[in-house]
């Protein structure tokens, strides 16, 4: 008993700090735990995210745009292993020493950062070759690439969604490990768990743009209702032939559910 | 991963599992997925019913490691036949939440094992009580539980409803429980669900070929 008790992260050492004076948040990583969501629809793809970035328990930014353009008709969520946003907690770290080695970083925002900046760049180099937009599927690879190249270090899960004139509207996953797979919808982050359910039962092929839009908005606020480290406002965009149209949904103007 | 390995090592056979209790129009449901795991690699027993009756109208749900939850729940049913005796009525539901939430109290560092009860009784008609691992106790409309729950957190807020009929609370249930199966993979077989009203207990077992079916299976 004893062994299984000291395996189990020890919260009650976490709100009573040794040093109350410095807040533990200043020695935390930045995190985006979140929820990330894509759908595709005939015609094009509606991405959605939530817009809080935490350092420990402070929300360092509650209006993050995670939404990251990649080309004019490509865009990229990104989030972080939901896991490793216990690895930013310093009691977490204590009770499993043996897994931090040193080429082990624990994954953040920054992560994801520079593999975006990276593959906006690649992606930019090919399309002036190419003289044509580049296709989602090549975005898509070209971030599989650096993730499945740097799986040691890195730990981003990204989703690549956008539209081409070969194969219209997309949704790829790149998860941890750096694996390719297209999904007609995908959700990811740390949120993401609570609407598996949600979204098997509400996603049927063949929605409109505005059902995407408002199914999306659904799921992403019930998963923020629900994690602690997804929150804020809903940001949408939906990427079609005409162009990318980005809309916000404030907390005040969020679908509502039965509170209980 | 490796913690799990550990757990199962520890603790013997636990109940990754999906379970649910919600309140209708004049009576609860509670219901279960019917997978026992050894460690997330092996199936002990694919179709275990982990919806107990503790008393005639009161019904558990358990959670955590099958031993401790059973050992738990055996302790629980004398107390609660024994106060029955007593009182000369049949026991409320509270009643029979708080003698497994002062189990688990008061043994909180040995056990491992958290609890879902539902039932019916003259007082306050249907009820859920939710007793969390460390022992914790409350009351609320609707309940999941398990590992399989983080998976339908969405679906139940989105769909419960107060004050549905039997029917629509046994599709809830159903549904959501069939949404967590599909996703967890410690969790799975039957859905085990028992209706309980002033009149009576139902059992409904729904097997995996009936279970709903969504839009990539």
């Amino acid at each position: 008993m004893a062994a299984a008790a000291s395996m189990m992260p020890n919260f009650g050492q976490q709100i009573s700090s040794k040093n109350d004076l410095v807040p533990d948040w200043t020695r935390q990583e930045v995190s985006t735990g979140t929820t990330i969501m894509a759908v595709e629809y005939d015609g094009g793809v509606v991405i959605g995210a939530d817009s809080r970035t935490t350092t420990g328990a402070y929300i360092a930014n509650r209006v993050t745009d995670k939404l990251t353009p990649i080309h004019d008709r490509i865009f990229c969520c990104r989030s972080v292993h939901p896991t490793l946003t216990l690895w930013a907690d310093p009691v977490c770290r204590g009770a499993w020493p043996h897994l931090l080695c040193g080429g082990f970083r624990s994954g953040s925002a920054a992560d994801t950062q520079a593999i975006a900046d990276v593959v906006a760049y690649q992606l930019g180099f090919h399309s002036i070759e190419l003289d044509e937009p580049p296709l989602v599927e090549t975005a898509a690879n070209l971030f599989r690439a650096s993730c499945y190249r740097y799986r040691e270090e890195l730990m981003a899960g990204i989703l690549v969604a956008g539209w081409d004139r070969r194969k219209g509207g997309q949704v790829y996953c790149v998860p941890i490990g750096g694996m390719l797979v297209r999904q007609p919808v995908s959700v990811g982050g740390s949120g993401s768990t609570y609407i598996y359910g949600f979204m098997d039962s509400n996603y049927k092929p063949g929605l409109s743009k505005d059902q995407c839009l408002e199914l999306t908005a659904a799921a992403l606020s019930l998963a923020m209702e629900r994690d602690g480290s997804s929150g804020g406002v809903v940001r949408l965009a939906s990427i079609s032939e005409e162009g990318v149209e980005r809309r916000v949904i404030l907390g005040n103007q969020l679908p509502k559910f039965s509170t209980h | 991963m490796e913690k799990r390995c550990l757990d199962s090592q520890v603790k013997g056979v636990s109940t990754g599992t999906t379970i649910l209790a919600a309140v209708f129009d004049g009576g609860v449901v509670i219901g279960s997925d019917s997978r026992a795991s050894i460690g997330g690699e092996y199936v002990s027993s694919k179709t275990i019913n982990k919806v107990i009756q503790v008393h005639d109208r009161i019904f558990c749900c358990m959670a955590g490691s099958l031993a401790d939850a059973q050992a738990v729940i055996k302790a629980a049913k004398f107390h609660l036949s024994f106060h029955s005796v007593q009182m000369e009525s049949p026991p409320l539901v509270i009643a029979a939440a708080s003698v497994l939430k002062e189990l688990c109290y008061k043994n909180k560092e040995e056990l491992q094992a958290g609890f879902m009860t539902a039932g019916w009784d003259r007082k306050k008609g249907p009820q859920v009580y939710v007793v969390s691992l460390g022992g914790m106790l409350i009351s609320q409309p609707v309940t999941i539980g398990g590992s399989g729950s983080t998976y339908i957190y969405g679906y139940v807020d989105a769909k419960y409803k107060p004050n549905m009929s039997k029917d629509e609370c046994l599709q809830f249930a159903t549904n959501a429980l069939a949404l967590a199966m599909g996703r967890d993979n410690v969790s799975g077989g039957v859905a085990h669900l028992v209706v309980i009203t002033e009149t009576g207990v139902e059992h409904v077992v729904v097997p995996g070929d009936k279970l709903p079916k969504f839009h990539d299976e």
